[in-house]
């Protein structure tokens, strides 16, 4: 499915990633934690093709295509999903109207037929209800206005609704309720399935409990040090990155 | 300053060649007055004798020649306004022909010769070919469909009593109703080019409304583009009497090419007690190339008088094209409980200069007001908003509501907001809201991550920022005008 090898990437004349190896078979499951500012959310933003990175070396495949080569759209349209970590907000855009065009846009370019306003509106009701999400927030302009819990939950919403292959999710448990983090959770296994795979990008173990992962990875100083099973992410709850993170420089 | 007396100097020169002036006058009728117009073209340049010309040729009674004259007279003594925060070479007022024959001769002569960035926006609105050379200023010798269409449509007004038709027609069918109403809106002596419009106009619209009357549908000037080309300088008078409504389009999303550069047109309405006018435009003049070179200087006077009690006058304007834009549709709310409306979007972009706005007059007791402006700038367009509103003494209770929005698109282009309130009555309540909004690299980003292409973010961002002024348009427009918004800022971004 995805296939990182030996990821370089800087901001500027910054190197952030040094060198990252990550293999995601379909179907798994990757958590990858990480202290504050080692790289997670750019690896996550170099791998959908953000603007302002600039990738030094190595390389990132999505079942074989070499996505950096495509722009940032044709990658979703691959279906490459990102969870923002913040997601933006978009005044004056109907929260509807955009994911009618995003899904659109995504079917058209897999040869599927666009769907007209009634098919869309039965598929969006049998999303919403997987989520708990009230359909007044459809209504609205996308995250606009949105707390910062709904924000994460419309963000699995959309991954509901666009289907896609690989999808990163970038500590979309922070901010979120302890309801809340159950709902978003049961949403995520409820996607699971033996074609998706995905990184979920966290600090606490507790997503963990409810999301099971195949492999818990920690990120720091730009690279992959240790590799694991669920088993790693409670030994990190407990003992903290310090251990790891100074074993490695040793 | 110096310009002036050069001008009146040349003025007296030419009066003397009037005979010369006359005698094409009157070979003209021999011929029989639309061939004549066909093939002859008034010498270029601007004095008394070419006004009388026009005038003759127009066959007008003999109180719109005087009418004219004196608009003239006055037109020398008056200064180019300079004051409009848009920069434009002076222009030469008697290097242009003030009679011209429809420019068959001038155009392209086939669409091979039109600007190609023009054809491919006709192709893209979904223009039928023909009337893409009617566009592009290519003469056409069939007759399009929307000609027997505008028949039809002429027999069924007629029938509810409206007239619509152009105002030279009515100058010689209904001179008395001109009389009593032209000018009473926007005087010749308004401003620089009101008094040039005065003085030589030869084109444009009437329509009167009787009274309780609704007019039977809305009154577009899109289906007289064959018939008549929007003309330099155009004069548009609208009355609705008594308890009567109209709904009127100007403009056509089409870019429109004209080798004009100088557009000055009037539009003056009128609403009588209880009346209603709804004044929509969507206005795509060719704008120029990416130099803005060969672009239109759009200087227009729009002006609505709610004469009448409870009457009403809204203006609905998407302005994508021009060169340069310089208006400022406004109301003159007179009539006690009256209402002023305004709802505007502006684009520029390349090297477009727009300077737009509107004034609310509120004279009358509990008369109101929205003013709703949204202003995009992309490359390095430039645009300012500039909106009076002034409120009388006498106008106990009057409100009003402004909200003037802009959105940038890449940092060289610049929006600026001149508002200007006078209250003379202490009862007055006002609301003023501004906001000045940029279009982010994290938005673009999202929409991307979502599988939508950049154009398509832009276009999403700024149909959902323009809303509240689309939802002021009929519906068939409202969906060209968004359409025309995403072409005309296609290749904006970046
Ligand atoms: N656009 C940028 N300009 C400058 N520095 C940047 C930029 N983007 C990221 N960085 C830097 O790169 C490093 C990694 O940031 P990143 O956001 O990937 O961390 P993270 O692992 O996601 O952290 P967190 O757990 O706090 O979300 C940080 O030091 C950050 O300041
Ligand atoms: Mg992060």
């Amino acid at each position: 499915m995805l296939s990182v090898k030996g990821l370089k990437a800087s901001v500027g004349d910054e190197p952030i990633l040094k060198g990252l190896d990550l293999e995601v078979k379909p179907g798994e499951v990757h958590a990858i934690m990480g202290p504050n500012g080692s790289g997670k959310s750019t690896f996550a933003h170099v791998l959908s093709g953000r603007e302002g990175y600039e990738v030094t070396g190595g390389s990132a495949e999505l079942d074989g295509e070499d996505l950096f080569e495509l722009e940032p759209e044709e990658r979703a349209r691959l279906g490459l999903f990102l969870a923002f970590q913040y997601p933006v907000e978009l005044p004056g855009v109907n929260n509807m109207y955009f994911l009618k065009a995003a899904l659109n846009a995504i079917r058209k370019s897999r040869g599927e037929e666009e769907l007209d306003a009634v098919s869309f509106m039965r598929l969006m009701k049998e999303k919403l209800k997987i989520l708990h999400l009230d359909d007044s927030l459809l209504k609205r302009p996308v995250n606009f206005g949105f707390s910062g819990g709904e924000k994460k939950r419309n963000e699995i919403f959309q991954m509901a609704l666009l289907e896609p292959k690989l999808a990163i999710l970038d500590e979309t448990d922070s901010g979120l309720d302890i309801d809340a983090l159950r709902i978003v959770a049961d949403g995520v296994n409820a996607l699971r399935s033996p074609e998706r795979s995905m990184i979920v990008v966290t600090h606490y173990q507790r997503l963990l409990d409810y999301i099971q992962p195949d492999h818990v990875h920690v990120l720091a100083k730009g690279r992959i040090i240790r590799s694991g099973g669920k088993e790693l992410a409670l030994e990190l709850e407990e003992k903290g990155y310090g251990w790891i993170v100074e074993g490695e420089a040793a | 300053m110096s310009a002036i007396p050069a001008e009146a100097t040349t003025a007296e020169e030419k009066v003397e060649t009037t005979g010369q002036y006359d005698e094409l006058v009157n070979a003209g009728y021999e011929h029989g007055f639309i061939t004549e117009i066909e093939s002859e073209t008034l010498p270029p340049g601007l004095d008394e004798g070419v006004i009388r010309t026009i005038s003759a040729r127009k066959g007008e009674p003999e109180w719109m020649t005087e009418w004219r004259l004196a608009a003239y007279r006055k037109w020398l003594e008056m200064p180019t306004p300079t004051w409009a925060s848009v920069h434009y070479p002076p222009i030469d007022y008697q290097s242009i022909s003030y009679f011209s024959a429809p420019k068959k001769k001038d155009g392209p002569k086939s669409l091979d010769e039109v600007d190609p960035a023009l054809l491919e926006t006709y192709e893209k609105l979904g223009i039928p070919i023909e009337e893409q050379k009617a566009l592009a200023g290519v003469a056409v010798d069939a007759v399009f469909d929307s000609v027997s269409v505008a028949t039809t449509f002429r027999e069924k007004l007629h029938e509810a009593g409206v007239i619509f038709c152009s105002i030279s027609e009515a100058l010689q069918e209904y001179p008395e109703l001109v009389q009593k109403y032209i000018g009473t809106v926007v005087p010749p002596t308004d401003n620089f080019y009101v008094g040039l419009n005065s003085a030589v106009f030869t084109d444009g619209t009437f329509v009167y409304v009787p009274k309780n009357t609704r007019c039977p549908m809305e009154l577009s000037t899109y289906f007289r583009i064959n018939e008549a080309k929007t003309g330099q300088f155009e004069r548009t008078l609208i009355v609705a009497d008594e308890g009567s409504y109209v709904s009127y389009l100007e403009g056509c999303t089409a870019p429109q090419r004209d080798e004009n550069q100088l557009h000055a047109a009037v539009v003056e309405l009128i609403a009588l007690d209880d009346a209603e006018i709804k004044y929509s435009t969507v206005q795509n003049w060719y704008p120029g190339d990416e130099n803005g070179k060969g672009g239109i200087y759009n200087f227009v006077t729009k002006r609505g008088d709610c004469r009448g009690a409870r009457s009403k006058i809204s203006w609905t304007q998407v302005e994508t094209g021009s060169a340069i834009t310089w208006k400022y549709p406004s109301c003159i709310l007179r009539g006690d409980d009256s209402v002023g409306e305004f709802y505007s979007v502006a684009v520029t972009k390349g090297m477009q200069q727009a300077d737009t706005g509107t004034k609310m007059i509120h004279l009358g007791k509990n008369t109101s007001s929205t003013i709703v402006s949204k202003g995009i700038s992309a490359q390095h367009g430039q645009q300012a908003y500039r909106g009076l509103v002034r409120i009388a003494g006498k106008a106990e209770g009057a409100r009003n509501h402004t909200q003037c929005d802009s959105l940038l698109i890449g940092d060289q282009s610049a929006a600026h907001t001149f508002p200007y309130i006078e209250v003379k009555n202490p009862s007055a309540k006002m609301e003023h809201e501004a906001t000045t909004s940029k279009i982010s690299e994290d938005q673009l980003f999202y929409c991307r991550a979502r599988g939508l292409t950049e154009e398509d973010a832009v276009s999403m961002i700024v149909n959902g920022f323009c809303k509240e002024v689309f939802n002021e348009l009929p519906m068939e427009f409202a969906v060209e005008a968004q359409k025309l918004l995403s072409i005309s800022l296609e290749g904006a971004v970046g």
